[in-house]
């Protein structure tokens, strides 16, 4: 074969499929739907996946984090007076701190349901007394200021760092820094914010609420100023809660530390406490599970994309096995002038690959434009990875192949006599 | 009419039989169709030997026999029994890729409703035998337009058969058969869908290039067309009923 008899053969192809326009073009549909789903589908999925990866990444892959639980309610529901106690210890942060192996530091965290004034202006955000290793561990970044220091720690400063949506809230207009904020019933200097966690461009968040407000305090001063005890009172009863610690972040100090870390904590604690007044979160784990998550909506997503390619190429095998059939004729004429089997295969074989091909090729163009548009209306992130589109193609061609064969092969097995006969 | 100029222009090939090389030899060829429970035998130990520049008229009623031999001369069918030897090439001896080059090279053909190809133009169609060649001979698409010319196509080189009248459209198929210079020209009813002025001219070139020397079979049932051939070879029931040769024989009667 000479080297331009692909390019011949794909010529005859398109002036074959051109003699019947519409056929061809709603042929071609089902694959192009097929691909363009395939890439759009990925696309989406992979934005998603990516947007929740990067949430738990920002608790830090290296760290375990120990929380506080409130245990199911025991005791008298009405009792006036009730003192809860429960949760992490002091204790249990001494121990981890030091004695562990693998750690490279934990923070303690204590929590106070203290209100934030500024003027007229208020806000219930999360007040987290802790010492300034924090931001380290966290890897937070500061938008304004300083974070809390060791004097601030040693000097039980009344001090504090604001969360970027309080101090937004709290001085709209100006800088929070230098000013003095009313944190419950006492005066703190705001030394610096700390950037938002939220990506910048996102509705804007509730300083008072779990996700946005922030205020930290140096865990010296919270002890001193605060206490350990949360008052809150319901409905004429009041409600003690005593927790020493509502959090202890810790910090391993290598990726490969950290399961072990896990596990020692987790089996410290429940040695140490009766009740399971805690829980272990390992931001590691829930990047596993997340993967996980992903490969498996990766898979249904793909499998549904790939069932649509699949009925694309049954479209082209059906409309090719007509062609084939109304062109009987044709393939006996061309036998008998002299075409062998691998001529009429390849003829047909080409045209169905022209067809998947053309398909593919407008089926990339939109499954290109979909995420992009996606990303404009419903504000949701889609990551088109390169093997995307790569795939995608290559795979209609491959349908084209596939479902072309037999049409092709029932083609070049006719009897030319038969074929000639035929009307 | 131009009879009488095609008669003068033949060369002397009839009574002597061993004058000119023989082209097509088929011997003792027997062809069996099943047909449910039934055994149908078209062919039945036929022989017979087309020579170089002969131009015989296969005649015969439905049923004679006379399409069979058609596809066994044209290497489409073959036989079930018997020897069929094309210019000294044995055509059982060649698988199915073999055949189909050895008809693209050695054949031509022209069919009753011309069987053109329709996605492809008037050029096009003329290089088709010789596209699924194996090698493709140097100055061909020249060849080609010589041929389109000589039918009387130059000035339509790049219509499709659409656009051709049925006259035209057969021209271009005899342009075809004629691209690789053929040993046997096989004619199916070449003439039976069209008027009788064109089918005189389609005959009126058959007789030109009976002229030249080509070797023509033209299977008919026309008796008015088989006459205008050279020799009458007329089957029944899948065997020779009656051989004409030569000259003079244009006002015998059917010998059936």
């Amino acid at each position: 074969m000479r080297s331009s008899s692909l390019a011949r053969a794909v010529r005859l192809g398109v002036s074959s499929l051109l003699l019947h326009k519409l056929r061809s073009f709603l042929t071609t549909l089902g694959v192009l739907f097929g691909v363009a789903s395939v890439i759009a589908m990925l696309a989406v999925g992979e934005g998603a996946s990516a947007e929740a990866q990067d949430q738990i990444r920002r608790l830090g892959s290296r760290n375990v984090i120990l929380r506080s639980v409130k245990p199911p309610q025991v005791g008298d529901e009405d009792a006036e007076m009730r003192v809860l106690s429960y949760g992490l210890t002091r204790d249990d942060f001494e121990r981890i701190s030091e004695t562990f192996p693998g750690v490279e530091r934990a923070v303690p965290v204590l929590q106070t349901p203290a209100e934030v004034r500024s003027g007229e202006l208020l806000c219930r955000p999360r007040v987290l007394c802790t010492p300034h290793l924090f931001q380290a561990v966290t890897r937070r970044d500061l938008f304004s200021g300083r974070f809390l220091t060791e004097q601030d720690e040693a000097n039980r400063s009344l001090v504090c760092v604001l969360g970027y949506e309080v101090a937004r809230y709290l001085h709209p207009f100006d800088t929070a820094l230098g000013e003095r904020v009313k944190v419950g019933e006492h005066y703190l200097e705001v030394v610096g914010v700390l950037n938002s966690r939220i990506p910048v461009g996102s509705v804007a968040v509730d300083p008072s609420s779990e996700a946005g407000g922030e205020v930290f305090v140096p865990l010296s001063t919270g002890r001193a100023y605060f206490g350990e005890r949360q008052t809150q009172v319901r409905s004429g009863s009041m409600d003690i809660q005593e927790v020493q610690l509502h959090e202890i972040i810790v910090g391993a100090e290598r990726d490969i530390d950290v399961p072990a870390v896990a596990a020692a904590c987790r089996s410290m604690l429940k040695r140490e406490h009766d009740e399971k007044d805690y829980e272990v979160i390992v931001p590691l784990e829930l990047l596993a599970r997340a993967e996980e998550t992903k490969r498996i909506f990766n898979i249904v997503l793909g499998s549904i994309a790939g069932i649509s390619l699949l009925v694309g190429g049954i479209g082209i095998m059906n409309v090719m096995l007509a062609t084939v059939t109304e062109r009987t004729r044709e393939i006996g004429i061309r036998r008998a002038l002299g075409a062998k089997r691998k001529h009429i295969v390849t003829q047909f074989l080409v045209e169905t690959m022209v067809l998947s091909g053309a398909g593919g090729v407008v089926g990339v163009g939109v499954g290109l434009l979909i995420p992009w548009i996606v990303e404009r209306t419903a504000e949701l992130e889609t990551i088109v990875e390169p093997a995307a589109p790569i795939l995608a193609f290559g795979i209609s061609v491959l349908v084209g192949i596939v479902f072309g064969l037999y049409p092709a092969w029932r083609a070049a097995n006719m009897d030319p006599v038969e074929a000639l006969r035929h009307e | 009419m131009s009879g009488p100029t095609a008669e003068s222009a033949r060369p002397e090939a009839g009574e002597g039989a061993a004058l000119a090389e023989p082209v097509a030899e088929l011997s003792d060829i027997t062809r069996l169709y099943r047909m449910g429970e039934e055994e149908v035998r078209a062919l039945d130990e036929f022989s017979f030997t087309f020579r170089q520049g002969e131009y015989w008229a296969i005649m015969g009623s439905s049923g004679s026999g006379k399409s069979t031999l058609l596809n066994i001369l044209g290497c489409v069918d073959r036989p079930t029994v018997g020897s069929y030897r094309v210019r000294d090439q044995e055509v059982a001896d060649l698988d199915d890729d073999e055949l189909s080059t050895f008809r693209g090279a050695e054949l031509g053909f022209i069919f009753q409703s011309y069987n053109l190809i329709p996605q492809l133009d008037v050029l096009e169609n003329i290089l088709m035998p010789v596209m699924y060649q194996d090698e493709i001979p140097d100055g061909i698409e020249d060849r080609a337009l010589e041929l389109a010319k000589r039918v009387g196509l130059g000035d339509r080189l790049h219509h499709r058969p659409m656009q051709l009248s049925g006259g035209q459209q057969q021209r271009v198929a005899i342009a075809r058969s004629l691209i690789n210079d053929p040993a046997l020209i096989l004619a199916d009813e070449a003439t039976g869908n069209l008027d009788s002025k064109t089918a005189n001219e389609i005959l009126e070139l058959f007789d030109e290039l009976h002229a030249e020397g080509k070797t023509i079979l033209l299977v008919t049932h026309e008796a008015e067309v088989g006459r205008r051939a050279e020799n009458i070879l007329r089957l029944k029931d899948g065997n020779i009923d009656s051989v004409e040769r030569g000259a003079g024989r244009v006002e015998a009667s059917d010998a059936e």
